[in-house]
């Protein structure tokens, strides 16, 4: 089903905000199967990458498409928050809600949410209010509604930042299955280590252009770039 | 002070007697506000949510419009009611004048405005905090309005709770619209006015006293349930 979605291509979009350009001109194309790592500084256009593809920026110069109709392709997509939406219900019914909105009834989408909450490591707080977790549960929630609805493709924007190295272990093991059955990934990191676990292709982003675009074994070796060779050096990039 | 205690003295008086005209007016008091306060929700939380969720042409003005209206004076829409439903006017026809559906009628024009901002101040925060979540989740508009609704609903209690206390304390609009018709429209209100203006200061105060506290019951009584319902979170 992926095949149906991609390739993705970006044709010199450009993203302002607040009166100044905060990301493009962008030109590429994301294809394939496996997981596309985004890299760059705080405040390079991740995020704002993330967010164009998948819909919530539009491109004020330029165009995004997807292969097919914008709203079925957003339709199998999922996207998680680099600060995690909270939504005011337990637990349970956050990870059901997208279920329910979906068409699912309750009963069925609770049983689905509950087995999610189970894999995440949730399964103790099902009825706990979710704006009572603390910020690592709260990004495992978030996995979970991403997850519950088996997208297509998943935007991640710094999916562990909050978590510590079990618990970051865990989920990468729930991504990586959710790889194996067909997700697509595309996920903003600062973490080096985990982008070089996970990434089979690598976007380096800085000041709101893209300066790599490589497969990830020749990103690091030898990154397109020298904000990315001084990036991965652990140098001060700005 | 002596009027004070007189009042008061009154208040126990009426309520240990189980006086049947008080409980008349009470439970009169009570019908008109609560349907009030019942149609005014229906409409005015999902105006509130209408407007905080969708962009349209008007909505600014809307907004401001609603905002002045939530000033309006009794007494005027008391008028207005009274002149739309006398006998010449254009809802003549439906002999409305001096019953207690013409005071409900001035009640949810009232609150209406009331209720529907507070809500609309309630959605506006939290679809700001639900926006971009449930723009990823392919929401229709119907759901998020639902959704806002729902996971708004505290804050919605307490704005009809608002219009219920608006409600239940105005005397201007429904004795203009009711006439204080011993039987068939006095309420709490409009006989507090009455004895008032016979000078009886001891029977005005004691219903006084019992208007206070039917209302602290039941914004009490509502808080209590709604709150086993959230396992007391807020
Ligand atoms: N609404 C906005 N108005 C003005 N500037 C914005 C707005 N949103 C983002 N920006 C700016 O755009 C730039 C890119 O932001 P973005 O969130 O994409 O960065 P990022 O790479 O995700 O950073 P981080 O690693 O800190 O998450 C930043 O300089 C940010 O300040
Ligand atoms: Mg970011």
């Amino acid at each position: 089903m992926v095949s149906d979605l991609l390739p993705v291509t970006a044709k010199g979009a450009v993203v302002r905000k607040g009166g100044k350009t905060i990301l493009g001109p962008i030109d590429l194309a994301i294809s394939g199967k496996g997981t596309t790592i985004v890299m760059g500084p705080n405040g390079s256009g991740k995020t704002t990458l993330l967010r164009l593809l998948h819909g919530l920026d539009r491109a004020r110069d330029g165009s995004v498409s997807w292969n097919g109709a914008r709203e079925d392709a957003h339709a199998a997509q999922a996207f998680i928050f680099q600060t995690p939406k909270m939504m005011r219900r337990s637990v349970l019914d956050n990870i059901a809600y997208p279920l329910r909105v979906r068409g699912a009834s309750r009963k069925q989408a609770r049983i689905k949410a509950e087995d999610w909450a189970t894999r995440i490591g949730l399964g103790d707080a099902l009825n706990r209010d979710a704006q009572a977790l603390s910020g690592g549960e709260r990004q495992k929630l978030a996995l979970a509604r991403a997850l519950v609805t088996e997208p297509a493709i998943l935007f991640l924007d710094e999916p562990t930042t909050n978590l510590d190295g079990g618990s970051t272990r865990e989920i990468e093991d729930i991504l990586s299955q959710a790889l194996d059955t067909g997700t697509r990934l595309i996920m903003a990191t600062h973490d080096i280590g985990q982008a070089r676990r996970l990434a089979d292709e690598v976007i380096f982003i800085h000041r709101g252009t893209m300066s790599a675009h490589q497969r990830a074994t020749a990103f690091f070796e030898a990154p397109a770039s020298q904000s990315a060779a001084a990036y991965l050096r652990g140098d001060i990039v700005e | 002070m002596n009027d004070l205690w007189r009042g008061l003295s009154e208040a126990v008086r009426l309520i240990v007697s189980l006086d049947a005209a008080l409980i008349e007016i009470v439970l009169r008091s009570l019908q008109v506000t609560v349907s009030a306060v019942l149609i005014a929700s229906l409409i005015g939380l999902p105006l509130g949510a209408l407007i905080a969720v969708n962009r349209f042409r008007f909505r600014r003005a809307t907004i401001a419009l609603l905002n002045a209206l939530m000033g309006l004076p009794p007494v005027v829409v008391g008028l207005i009611v009274y002149i739309l439903l006398s006998r010449s006017g254009p809802f003549g026809v439906l002999g409305l004048l001096f019953t207690p559906t013409a005071m409900i009628i001035a009640q949810v024009i009232i609150i209406t405005p009331l209720i529907a901002s507070i809500a609309h101040q309630a959605i506006r925060d939290l679809w700001a905090e639900y926006h971009d979540l449930l723009i990823s989740l392919n929401t229709t508009k119907r759901q998020r309005m639902a959704t806002l609704i729902w996971d708004s609903r505290r804050s919605l209690l307490t704005a009809s709770l608002a219009g219920f206390g608006r409600a239940i304390g105005e005397v201007g609009a429904i004795m203009i619209v009711g006439g204080n018709i011993d039987h068939v429209t006095r309420v709490l209100t409009t006989a507090i006015a009455l004895e008032t203006g016979k000078g009886d200061f001891g029977l005005a105060l004691g219903l006084g006293f019992i208007l206070i506290a039917l209302a602290i019951v039941i914004n009490l009584t509502i808080h209590t349930i709604s709150q086993t319902e959230r396992g007391g979170r807020w």
